[in-house]
């Protein structure tokens, strides 16, 4: 149960409100359209979870552990999570930090909010995110000329495992004729 | 010898054109609506075209279709009629090495459209279509139904109103009750459409849809902010269409359409042509994009494209 909520934390930190609240719906002046964090128009779209007894930071257990910075499969803990991004060439703390487990890791040993995680993948995935930046890959919601929401990389994949999921399709058309009311 | 016979009868011509005329006459009153027919229905029947309306004329109408929407339907209702923003022309795009074919976005688009329900009228289809063919409408299947999507060796393509600059069913139509908006939107007037599908056998998409019957809608389903140009309930024997969503997209703020917030991959964009910042004129410059039956210079405004 715990091993769950910590991962759940951890996917929707990536998706925190960086402008925090109080945001102007104003429509955008020009030029300001392109993907800018301290503009109005950067909002993600799923809050942050209140933390409760199940949901806390990665920190209270990890602030007591010496980190282990052995390249090994994890045994004891997390093992609810499936590490399938990049065909074994990841581990953990390629992209978690290890001295602080609030927050993520670039490769120059840089420490990262999660609010910011896109810094993180794009080190890899630089042309997704360019696209994304510039509105072509990801999902945006709200207005197209005012107040819009982005989803952080981890709003859709999960980081661990990000290929997309197959779906169920909703109803295909009815065949004509009619037959069936 | 033909004109000598005809100027020497003068008197049987101008009798004949006389009982034509009559005749026409006669015709045409008993096309008017029976004298007891409420007075709603009378000057709907003398309503002239959306683009010839007065201001006056045009709150009249509005308040009339607001009126007989409420008395339908049993809810209140608001139809806009809002003009196009300056400076604005929409453009689309679509993924297709993102979209899995999963159809939310068919079903969002009949829940904020108040598309009938029976007979079923879909503005947006998706085609399925093989990977090893391409894009060969030859091999695509729309009724597919499988437990789950994307499917093994299939990629799947929307199709709906292409928004074309230069349109084949607005040049069809003989009563112009269809025409390209200042925004780039083919508007039609349900009031004015005589319903002669002319505009559906032209246009080469597909993207046009005939009410046959009258419209069955729900009316705990019914999206009560409607457009006169949109998503107000069409009545029968008119053609009907995408609009990309008229009546959330032409205001200031202007939502995105449904399609485009219903796609759970993203696949769907939106935005305007003439703002270079924009996210329309970026994937535009950074994806290789292709138009639908391009051959046809129909010139749509509705662009593919296959990310990386």
């Amino acid at each position: 149960m715990r091993r769950r909520t910590i991962l759940i934390l951890l996917m929707t930190l990536g998706t925190a409100d960086a402008a925090g609240s109080g945001v102007s719906s104003l429509a955008p002046a020009a030029g300001e359209s392109r993907f800018d964090q301290s503009s109005p128009l950067y909002r993600s779209a799923i809050a942050p979870p209140d933390l409760s007894e199940d949901i806390f930071p990665c920190s209270n257990c990890h602030a007591e552990i010496k980190p282990d910075l052995r390249r090994r499969e994890l045994r004891d803990e997390h093992g609810a999570i499936a590490l399938r991004h990049a065909a074994g060439q990841l581990w953990c703390l390629d992209c978690h930090h290890a001295e602080n487990r609030d927050t993520l890791r670039l490769a120059t040993g840089e420490s990262l909010p999660f609010t910011e995680s896109y810094r993180l993948c794009g080190q890899c995935h630089g042309e997704k995110l360019r696209d994304w930046q510039s509105g072509i890959h990801g999902r945006r919601t709200g207005h197209w000329n005012g107040d819009k929401q982005y989803l952080l990389c981890t709003g859709c994949h999960n980081p661990h495992d990000p290929q997309f999921k197959p779906l169920t399709p909703m109803p295909p058309p009815e065949r004509p004729g009619r037959a069936v009311h | 010898m033909a004109d000598k016979r005809r100027s020497s009868r003068p008197g049987v011509n101008l009798a004949r054109r006389k009982a034509l005329k009559s005749l026409a006459t006669g015709i045409g009153v008993m096309a008017l609506p029976a004298p007891q027919v409420s007075a709603s229905v009378w000057a709907a029947f003398f309503q002239k075209h959306f683009r010839e309306l007065s201001r006056d004329d045009l709150e009249r109408v509005l308040a009339r279709l607001e009126k007989t929407c409420q008395e339908e339907y049993g809810r209140s209702v608001t139809v806009k009629a809002t003009p196009p923003l300056d400076g604005v022309r929409f453009g689309y795009g679509l993924d297709l090495s993102r979209c899995i074919g999963c159809r939310r976005c068919v079903h969002a688009c009949v829940a904020e459209n108040n598309q009938s329900r029976h007979p079923q009228i879909h503005w947006i289809r998706v085609v399925r279509l093989q990977k090893d063919k391409g894009i060969d409408f030859d091999h695509a299947e729309h009724y597919y139904d499988p437990p789950q999507v994307p499917e093994e060796g299939h990629f799947y393509l929307p199709v709906q109103c292409q928004q074309c600059d230069r349109p084949a069913c607005t040049r069809a139509c003989p009563v112009q009750a269809t025409w390209v908006e200042p925004d780039g939107i083919v508007a039609i007037d349900y009031n004015w459409c005589i319903g002669c599908r002319y505009c559906m056998a032209a246009c080469p998409y597909g993207g046009r849809h005939f009410n046959w019957e009258k419209a069955v809608i729900p009316a705990g389903e019914l999206n009560p902010d409607m457009h006169y140009l949109g998503n107000r309930p069409r009545p029968v024997g008119v053609v009907e269409k995408c609009t990309f969503c008229i009546q959330r997209t032409r205001e200031q703020p202007g939502r995105y359409p449904a399609c485009v917030e219903a796609c759970p991959v993203g696949a769907r964009k939106f935005g305007n042509l003439l703002d270079p910042k924009g996210e329309i004129r970026q994937l535009l410059e950074h994806q290789r994009v292709f138009v639908l039956k391009q051959e046809l210079n129909t010139q749509p405004k509705f662009f593919y494209f296959f990310a990386t």
